[in-house]
């Protein structure tokens, strides 16, 4: 059965868009049929992390409005043929994308894929709520630092309120994601710890993505890091999470970068 | 000293790409006027389709339009299934 997984924060410029365009990739390489959203009206960007944005021609507005398919506006990822990606319109009338018509999209999409990863947009907005509206599952993705904790924390007050499932007296299952995560720094005390996070946020962990070169290195390239650099700390991370977003018990760890003595030596000069 | 990096276990920096795939996008995207979604390309995959659905009717469905945006030139691809012979159906024609 299809699981629609909005991944959410609030705050903006935490890692939402690379983390879908990771967790989709990841899903994907682990056999599972996935589509990826862009519900960011007027700014989107996971065409450009998945490197999918010459080729753009129908977005999520034209198949709400009709113009389009839905066939004919889903992009296949050159890399994976299981991986799909739904376009946000460069439109800057955010009206456009109509609560009905995210749901017909929606269910449309639940016959084809198992997973539907939705992009949320930053803030509390309509983009915000549309995105999360027909969500089984959340994916709060949170920076340790205050503000994004903070904004967390409204999100996940919308995410028991505002969707279909919270109206129903459902439950929409809530699974926090920390990124750019320093074990060093949260150590040495400059840094809130998973601890500090989980005790004020209350959300169940998914993983932690710990801060790493090789997360811009593979939005530079336009290639999800899971797919760029498998073995990276952070695809470590993201590939662990989506193994327990599938029901495996996998132990909590913090990826660690594997340094080769030449890195090392040369410090990583080249970014 | 790319090439020095390379031998010496440093990747390949990706920054170089980045810019350039950033060149490619924004030169299409400024070209709209910020986005309204008026560029030539748009123009005419909706006029080529306009004139085959006026003369046969198409299905939507059968109609697959592909762009691959480049530096110097960028490639339309409409791909549209007419019917053999006349089929007078329900099919609403695209535009």
């Amino acid at each position: 059965m299809a699981k629609v997984l909005v991944v959410t924060s609030g705050k903006g410029g935490v890692g939402k868009t690379t983390s879908t365009a990771a967790l989709g990739a990841a899903l994907a390489q682990l056999g599972q049929n996935v589509v990826v959203i862009d519900f960011d009206v007027g700014l989107r960007n996971l065409d450009l992390v998945m490197g999918a944005e010459r080729r753009v021609v129908f977005d999520l507005i034209n198949v709400v409005q009709g113009v389009a398919k839905l066939p004919q506006a889903l992009i296949r990822d050159k890399r994976l043929e299981n991986l799909w990606l739904l376009p946000a319109s460069q439109t800057r009338d955010k009206d456009a994308l109509t609560e009905e018509g995210v749901r017909r999209v929606i269910s449309d999409l639940r016959t084809k894929f198992d997973w539907i990863l939705c992009d949320s947009p930053a803030g509390i907005e309509r983009g915000a709520t549309l995105a999360m509206r027909y969500a089984d599952e959340a994916i709060i993705v949170t920076n340790p630092e205050v503000s994004s904790v903070r904004d967390s924390d409204r999100i996940i007050g919308m995410l028991d309120s505002k969707t279909v499932r919270a109206e129903r007296g459902e439950r929409v299952e809530k699974h926090l994601l920390v990124t750019r995560y320093d074990a060093g720094r949260a150590a040495r005390g400059e840094m809130l710890s998973i601890d500090d996070i989980l005790e004020i946020l209350a959300t169940p962990l998914l993983g932690i993505v710990p801060e790493s070169q090789d997360v811009l290195r593979a939005s530079n390239v336009g290639c999800p890091v899971t797919l760029n650099n498998a073995g990276s700390a952070p695809a470590r991370a993201y590939i662990d999470a989506v193994r327990r977003l599938m029901g495996e018990s996998i132990e909590m760890t913090v990826p660690v970068e594997r340094k080769g003595l030449m890195d090392r030596l040369l410090r990583r000069r080249a970014a | 000293m790319m090439n020095v990096m390379r031998l010496f276990g440093g990747r390949a920096a990706s920054a170089p790409v980045a810019r350039e795939r950033l060149q490619i996008l924004l030169a299409h995207e400024r070209g709209q006027g910020g986005g309204g979604g008026s560029d030539l390309l748009e123009l005419l995959r909706g006029e080529i389709l306009a004139v085959v659905s006026k003369h046969v009717e198409i299905d939507p469905d059968k109609v697959v339009v592909r762009m691959d945006r480049g530096k110097f030139v960028s490639m339309l691809e409409v791909d549209i299934e007419v019917p053999n012979g006349v089929q007078r159906s329900k099919m609403v024609a695209a535009t």
